[in-house]
């Protein structure tokens, strides 16, 4: 493992925040996030454009070539603190890191053109909970026609295209399939900010980006990539628990003292304060880890999601229960968080499954 | 990222220069010492002439390994902890140029061990509460009192002291910082055993001690300054030490965890991973202080990292019991002994265990670190106070 990764924001990483940031105070409030859990339509494609056109978010991991931004993982995790932190409603994590990723991988790169320049989104057709290192789910090719469903596909209902993963006689393959071309059933899903769909691509055309082990290489870098940036989304998620509460706290009265100042709240904030301040440390690690390629990502990206997806919920559990009763109101945006974070903490492996794979990589066998 | 290249060429430079003219294998130590101090190359963040070069902090570890390397003695830390983690950054910070000059120099090389005489049986976390009297005689500071949990005075030369020079004001304001020869006659030194068995800390009593007035450090009454810089010091040398991957206690259970397969179970197999998985967030979250520590000066951030250390290294001492199963009823030794150093991982599990019960009382017990993260870091109310604006002497005790 590298000891001189630096752990710290360097400036053009505050710059990406500042301007993502002050975007989303615009155009992202909570109260338009929550119109999607009523079936309304919190002007996420707007968004999304807006983060795509007018900021290049999309065009942030295409390499230059390619015509994008050649930026790394540190400034995309940086971006999905933020995205994070307003749980807000668009296809960065899934399109702009995870699919644009499996198309790098698989030496696809001349396909992002459209992606990005934000006129196309992608998404990696496998469950949002496939974990790095398990088997890959896979639907079957029958005499060259596609057959099977992927389920619980995050992001694939804004999707133009889907990638996916064929299993054939010949091994893995990785398939570019039209979007229109395949059944995509929307599901009422936990989190509706992130929502998820089952996506049947019988019968779609197809054409494979990748074969045998080049597609599984592409796949699993994606999903490790996937895994090892979600710990700065759920960063962010914990972060604005924990801000939201702490400023909750210094105007709430009750005793005829400001609640903040009770010790039993002050320590359990205290160890809320102590916990995303670890949480970023492990965030960062992964996401500099990946930004250098370094040996050790593995072990970084599993340290992230087994630390920080608990992190995340368990900030979320904290806001509401710091907030009282207003916590547990539809109008107050603590519930989003929640949602969120439990979706997260199964995104990309649960922190078990993360527990399981640490313990290959760094020997210490469960017997 | 230049700028840090031409740095570390010119570290190198000098490091070559110091082995040239001092060859290690043919050099005394403390001569050798001595010599890399007066090369700046003893902790580079210091100013010249102070054993330093002013550059930024993370470079040391650069000097550390090419001296290394080239088997050059280094000045032993852990038996000056206290000295070089708390004393110097304090007397860096608010000594005059006398005493830097006087002071660090034989700290630094180990000629010179310190000790902290803080806490009081009646002041602990409430450290402001503090009772031992420094009185000015017209020549010298007379000091009278009691200090107690001082690591290391049994072997040190000198000693932080806070003591109360003026009883009127209120407790904060009444304080004063001294440098304190612990060779005074009027300095008592009695071992103070502990729940190991061993006696690592003592007593001290302090009879009718003088102490010159150029060996205050700070102005008279703002003791209180003083030893908050100490403590912050203090928090960061416990909470964040740079160590590899494994390096502490969760280093122990897992070896023991490799090397005993008959031992594993799937039940601590799932605490040893969550365990695992936090010892290594927590040292990237001291590499990341550390890190910001460069470019300034240590913050409240170092409780939040101590606040981790006494957790993680109690529950993995814990576990450690737990994995040994019958060979966690034996204990090494119960002997009294006064240990030069602690070390942790030298000793058998019982030791760990029970020493770690340490962790979340020394260096500021984890409720005040926690009343210290909420109210500094977080902004949030202080703890109502009765006595504030006091005057010490009026204060129940």
């Amino acid at each position: 493992m590298s000891e001189d990764l630096n752990l710290l924001y360097t400036d053009v990483e505050e710059s990406v925040r500042d301007s993502v940031r002050s975007l989303l105070a615009k155009r992202c409030a909570p109260e338009k996030v929550v119109a999607l859990y009523d079936g309304g339509d919190a002007g996420q494609r707007e968004l999304w454009q807006a983060l795509a056109g007018e900021l290049g978010l999309a065009a942030l991991l295409v390499p230059e070539e390619h015509g994008g931004a050649g930026a790394s993982a540190r400034e995309a995790s940086v971006v999905l603190e933020e995205l994070g932190r307003f749980v807000a409603p668009v296809p960065f994590l899934t399109s702009a890191v995870v699919a644009t990723t499996a198309l790098v991988e698989a030496g696809a790169g001349n396909l992002l053109g459209p992606l990005a320049a934000g006129e196309q989104t992608a998404a990696l057709a496998v469950p949002l909970t496939t974990s790095p290192d398990g088997p890959i789910p896979a639907v079957t090719a029958d005499g060259g026609a596609l057959q099977g469903t992927a389920t619980s596909v995050a992001g694939a209902l804004e999707a133009d295209v889907l990638l996916v993963p064929v299993r054939t006689e010949g091994g893995l393959q990785l398939h570019r399939v039209p979007a229109e071309a395949a059944r995509i059933t929307p599901l009422t899903s936990l989190d509706m900010t992130r929502q998820i769909a089952d996506v049947d691509v019988t019968g779609a055309p197809a054409d494979a980006v990748a074969e045998g082990e080049a597609a599984e290489r592409a796949v699993r870098a994606a999903l490790e990539t996937g895994a090892a940036l979600m710990a700065s989304e759920q960063l962010g998620v914990a972060q604005w628990c924990l801000d939201t509460t702490v400023a909750y706290l210094k105007v709430r009265r009750q005793f005829g003292r400001i609640v903040g100042g009770f010790q039993a709240l002050k320590h359990r904030l205290a160890d809320l304060y102590v916990m995303v301040e670890s949480a970023r440390a492990a965030a960062r690690y992964a996401a500099a880890a990946l930004a250098a390629d370094d040996p050790d990502r593995p072990v970084a990206a599993s340290l992230a999601q087994a630390y920080c997806a608990d992190a995340a919920v368990l900030a979320a559990e904290e806001c509401i229960q710091l907030h009282g009763g207003i916590g547990m109101t539809w109008e107050h945006p603590a519930h989003l968080y929640l949602k969120r974070a439990k979706a997260d903490q199964l995104a990309f492996g649960t922190p078990g499954a993360h527990h399981a794979r640490l313990a290959d990589l760094v020997d210490l066998p469960a017997a | 990222m230049t700028g840090t290249e031409e740095m570390i060429k010119d570290l190198t430079r000098r490091v070559e220069k110091l082995l040239a003219e001092y060859d290690p294998a043919r050099t005394d130590r403390l001569e050798f010492l001595r010599a890399r101090f007066d090369a700046g190359l003893a902790w580079v963040h210091f100013p010249e002439g102070l054993g330093g070069l002013g550059l930024p902090r993370e470079l040391q570890a650069h000097v550390d390994r090419l001296l290394a390397k080239a088997g050059a003695p280094d000045n032993d830390p852990r038996r000056n902890g206290i000295g070089l983690g708390m004393a110097a950054p304090t007397i860096l910070a608010y000594g005059t140029e006398e005493q830097k000059k006087r002071f660090l120099r034989p700290l630094w090389t180990g000629e010179e061990i310190w000790c902290q005489l803080f806490s009081e049986p009646g002041a602990g976390s409430d450290l402001a509460a503090l009772a031992t009297r420094a009185e000015w005689d017209g020549e010298y500071w007379v000091v009278n009192g009691q200090k107690v949990w001082t690591s290391g005075a049994h072997k040190a030369h000198w000693g932080i002291l806070v003591a109360r020079t003026d009883p009127e004001a209120p407790k904060h304001r009444g304080m004063t910082y001294f440098l304190c020869d612990m060779r005074d006659p009027g300095v008592e030194v009695r071992p103070l055993r502990q729940i190991t068995g061993e006696a690592e800390f003592n007593e001290v009593f302090l009879t009718d001690v003088r102490i010159p007035d150029e060996h205050r450090l700070g102005e008279r009454g703002q003791g209180w300054q003083v030893a908050t810089a100490t403590l912050m010091n203090e928090r960061v040398a416990i909470g964040g030490g740079d160590i590899p991957r494994e390096g502490g206690m969760i280093g122990v259970v897992a070896d023991t965890w490799r090397r005993r397969p008959e031992l594993r179970r799937p039940d601590l197999h799932a605490r040893l991973m969550r365990l695992w998985v936090e010892a290594e967030v927590a040292r990237l979250t001291g590499k990341r202080l550390r890190q910001k520590l460069a470019a300034g000066q240590p913050g409240p951030e170092g409780s939040a990292s101590k606040l981790t250390f006494a957790r993680l290294s109690q529950q993995l001492s814990g576990l450690e019991i737990e994995l040994l199963g019958e060979e966690g009823l034996r204990y090494g030794d119960w002997t009294m002994k006064r240990p030069d150093i602690v070390v942790f991982t030298g000793k058998d599990a019982g030791y760990r265990y029970l020493r770690a019960k340490g962790n979340s009382i020394e260096g500021g017990t984890s409720e005040i670190l926690r009343n210290i993260v909420a109210e500094r870091v977080l902004g949030l109310p202080p703890e109502p106070r009765v006595d504030k604006n006091v005057p010490w002497k009026d204060l129940p005790r």
